[in-house]
């Protein structure tokens, strides 16, 4: 914690990143107090233009609901999901790739070739078909973004877990005779951990990104408002009404542009070349 | 005498950025360097010495600043001079050669064309000129068939060979003064010596002005015209290196000179009838590494049918250049690697046979000090789980483990405070010392120790060696101690074996194989030795 507010305070970039997410945060944890109606409401009449009704600052879309209640629902959505389907793809690939490391030979072998089939696939592609056959919902988005986006993340665990495992600490704790799976967890995971981190900041905003492409598509969760579902809806009305696409994809680009702000402040951070204090 | 001064360094002072340990790396240092002598700078790490070099150069790290002082060459201040002037002064007037030649050269260049790109950088000589040049040098540096050097690659040298070709560069354009930052210090012993050799000829016949940078006061004995010795970023001895080697004026340079470990084994019981704590039976290990469609497999042998038994109570010295296999077998030893063939008896128990669980109770009774202090120790845990993570999965209590841990700090001389803290608050003797504990802590009957004093500064070496022939006493240890080092092997060690390309050519008595080295590597490798000269006149 020390560190990262210190990394904050040293990279300007990383504390706008911070806030805006803090932001985002605040606004899908404490949005439904500010709108308590459903976002599918219609609430006025359709292609209302923004900035005409003090009570509908973002105007409405073709079917008269509100744009800036859909953008606050859709916080929710697309944090929800770029948070849980980082984590699962983080339970995959970290445990994949430091074993696959830590035994190498033929299971690092067999390991690492059940990677590259998930790599060789077109990621997006692979995600579509996923959805689509395990019908579209908020858990299938998730499953789907986290199956294509774990293969980065256990070939980045193996490359530094196989560093890892030549240093005397590691060996020192095979002398010490200690089982395989302390050493994995207490000397060597502890130490491959910093560019996950890094990595996993970067994920969530794929995530976001994924999430939002495939409700652009149409493969969103049918009961939830997403952003990209906004954009997707409002795309055949573009030159009429262009803040029904305009606004959600704001806050796509903001979002995704925060967490990749955060990113790269954790890299400077943690990355011990560039951090020139050590530790 | 004054005419023949190359560079005059007067009251130099380097102030570091704030937040370090002291203010000043370099604190008024004043020094000459004198066309054809050897200048050594002598001192422990941290004592400023590389950065007197890197002054000496132009090659200060940024957030170091020369507050005062002058160096003087030929007439001009080097701390004022801008970055052209540098440029021009670099490699033609003043030349350095760095510690690892290996990381020096250019990995993607041909050894010929690195040297011709010295001309080519200074605008000098045609490019058919450049090349016989380079060829010449190649000569004089003595690589063998220099035509054959020109056209290879850095990794196709061996260390000797590529500090000759950094070497042959640093000379390229006849540079009046020689920096030296531990040329040696990345070699085999035997290498050095000849390295040593070569430095000395090409100075005297250029005389050239050579500041030889160095720890190793065996070293200083060879080579040095005069010596300055540093502490703490201050001269704290200077004058003529006989003066300075033979009587020593101040308190650290008589310290640092009694640290460092003679050639004379000192007199040693002689263990009778005492059991095997190991015996190694016939040990083989073969590494392959390469091979595939296009080229051959590349076959190592780093063990070949090596036996040996260590008594109990014993400390067995294993003695070799690097690659002659020696750690290879201490980690054999230890199981970290698989032997291809061969026992390893601990006691009464066939260490080689027992595989999972009973390999895990077992190596309770083999413990291992590293040679790193620095990599050696995991640096997100505290020092007390380092100590006690060994005993408790080995079923000991928590709180007794960490009690027990607490004792063995105070008996490897660090404060109970310790446990508390995270190795990188500690000095490099101080982390080879929890090393030292962790190893204890599992209460063992061996001890292995691969090179474990190499990393420290002579001082901190003795007080290492000190304690663990201390420890080995009063516990009844054994110890297998693996070195580089002969000096240090015949402080510590009842008998030595040396290796050579994997296989045990000698195993002695160490007194007996100082006074009757038998094979001829041996020999060899006592006679590469620095500072022999000194240490007979001394005994």
């Amino acid at each position: 914690m020390k560190r990262v507010s210190r990394m904050l305070s040293r990279n300007p970039g990383g504390l706008i990143g911070f806030v805006i997410l803090l932001i985002a945060v605040a606004v899908a944890v404490f949005g439904p107090l500010l709108f308590p109606a459903s976002p599918w409401r219609m609430v006025q009449r359709p292609f209302l233009p923004p900035f005409t009704l003090a009570g509908l600052p973002l105007g409405t879309d073709a079917l008269g609901r509100d744009v800036l209640a859909g953008i606050v629902y859709g916080a929710r959505v697309s944090l929800l999901v770029g948070l849980v389907s980082t984590l699962a793809a983080l339970a995959v690939g970290i445990p994949v790739g430091a074993l696959a490391g830590y035994f190498g030979g033929r299971i690092g072998d067999a390991l690492m070739r059940f990677t590259e089939f998930f790599q060789t696939v077109p990621s997006f592609a692979l995600a579509i078909v996923l959805v689509a056959v395990l019908q579209p919902s908020i858990v299938s988005i998730v499953i789907a973004i986290a199956i294509v986006s774990w293969p980065p993340v256990a070939r980045l665990v193996r490359g530094e877990v196989l560093s890892l495992r030549s240093r005397e600490y590691v060996q020192a704790a095979i002398v010490t005779g200690q089982t395989s799976t302390w050493i994995i967890w207490r000397e060597i995971l502890p130490n491959a951990l910093s560019p996950v981190i890094v990595l996993a900041s970067l994920m969530v905003a794929t995530a976001i990104l994924l999430e939002s492409s495939l409700s652009f598509l149409g493969l969103g969760d049918p009961n939830l408002m997403s952003w990209g579902y906004m954009v997707g809806a409002g795309r055949t009305v573009i030159r009429q009404a262009w803040w029904i696409t305009v606004f959600p994809g704001i806050a796509i680009l903001v979002s995704v542009l925060a967490l990749n702000l955060i990113g790269e402040g954790l890299n400077d951070a943690l990355n011990p070349r560039l951090n020139k204090d050590g530790r | 005498m004054s005419a023949d001064v190359s560079v005059t360094i007067t009251d130099l002072k380097l102030a570091l950025p704030a937040g370090g340990d002291r203010p000043y790396a370099v604190d008024g240092v004043s020094l000459d360097l004198i066309a054809g002598k050897i200048l050594c700078v002598v001192g422990e790490s941290g004592s400023g010495k590389s950065m007197c070099a890197h002054a000496l150069m132009g090659l200060l790290p940024d957030n170091v600043i020369a507050e005062g002082g002058e160096i003087s060459f030929d007439g001009q201040n080097l701390l004022t001079l801008d970055e052209t002037s540098w440029r021009g002064l670099r490699g033609r007037h003043i030349a350095m050669v760095f510690q690892e030649p290996m990381t020096a050269l250019n990995p993607l260049m041909r050894i010929g064309d690195q040297i011709a790109e010295m001309f080519e950088a200074h605008r000098l000589l045609t490019p058919k000129e450049r090349k016989q040049q380079a060829l010449s040098l190649l000569r004089e540096v003595g690589l063998p068939d220099p035509a054959a050097s020109m056209r290879a690659y850095p990794h196709q040298l061996s260390g000797g060979q590529r500090q000759r070709a950094m070497i042959a560069m640093a000379l390229a354009l006849e540079p009046a003064v020689l920096v030296a930052d531990e040329p040696t210090t990345a070699l085999d012993v035997t290498t050095q010596a000849q390295i040593l050799k070569l430095i000395r000829e090409l100075q005297r016949r250029r005389n050239m002005a050579v500041m030889f940078i160095t720890h190793d006061f065996g070293v200083v004995a060879d080579i040095a015209d005069s010596v300055v010795v540093l502490q703490h970023g201050k001269v704290v001895e200077q004058g003529p290196a006989e003066d300075v080697l033979s009587r020593p004026q101040h308190p650290y340079t008589r310290a640092l000179l009694a640290a460092v470990p003679t050639m004379q084994p000192p007199q040693r019981a002689t263990l009778l009838n005492r059991r095997k704590a190991v015996e190694v039976i016939g040990l083989d290990k073969t590494y392959v590494s390469g091979g595939g469609w296009f080229q051959p497999e590349r076959c190592v042998q780093a063990a070949n049918k090596v036996s040996f038994n260590v008594l109990q109570g014993e400390t067995l010295g294993l003695v070799g250049e690097s690659g002659s296999g020696k750690s290879s077998v201490a980690r054999l030893v230890m199981r970290l690697i698989e032997p291809d063939q061969g026992t390893v008896r601990l006691g009464d128990i066939d260490f080689t046979a027992i595989e999972g669980k009973a390999l895990r109770q077992e190596r309770r009774r083999i413990q291992m000090i590293f040679q790193d202090p620095f990599a050696s120790l995991n640096p997100r845990r505290k020092v007390g789980n380092i100590i006690t993570d060994g005993p408790i999965a080995h079923g000991v209590a928590p709180m007794i483990a960490r009690q027990r841990a607490t004792d063995l700090l105070g008996l490897v001389g660090l404060n109970a405070s310790a446990m508390e803290r995270y190795p990188h608050e500690f000095s490099g003797g101080q982390r080879q010392r929890i090393g030292i504990a962790r190893a204890l802590a599992l209460e063992p009957e061996v001890l292995v120790a691969d090179e474990a004093v190499s990393a420290l500064d002579v001082s901190v070496q003795a007080q290492v060696l000190n304690l663990l022939e201390d420890l080995k006493a009063r516990l009844g240890l054994s110890m297998l101690f693996i070195t580089h080092d002969l000096r240090v092997a015949a402080q510590i060690c009842d008998r030595i074996a040396v290796m050579q390309r994997g296989a045990l050519v000698e195993l002695k008595p160490t007194a007996a194989l100082f006074s009757t080295p038998e094979h001829p590597y041996t020999r060899e490798l006592l006679a590469a030795v620095p500072g022999r000269i000194s240490s007979s006149k001394a005994a």
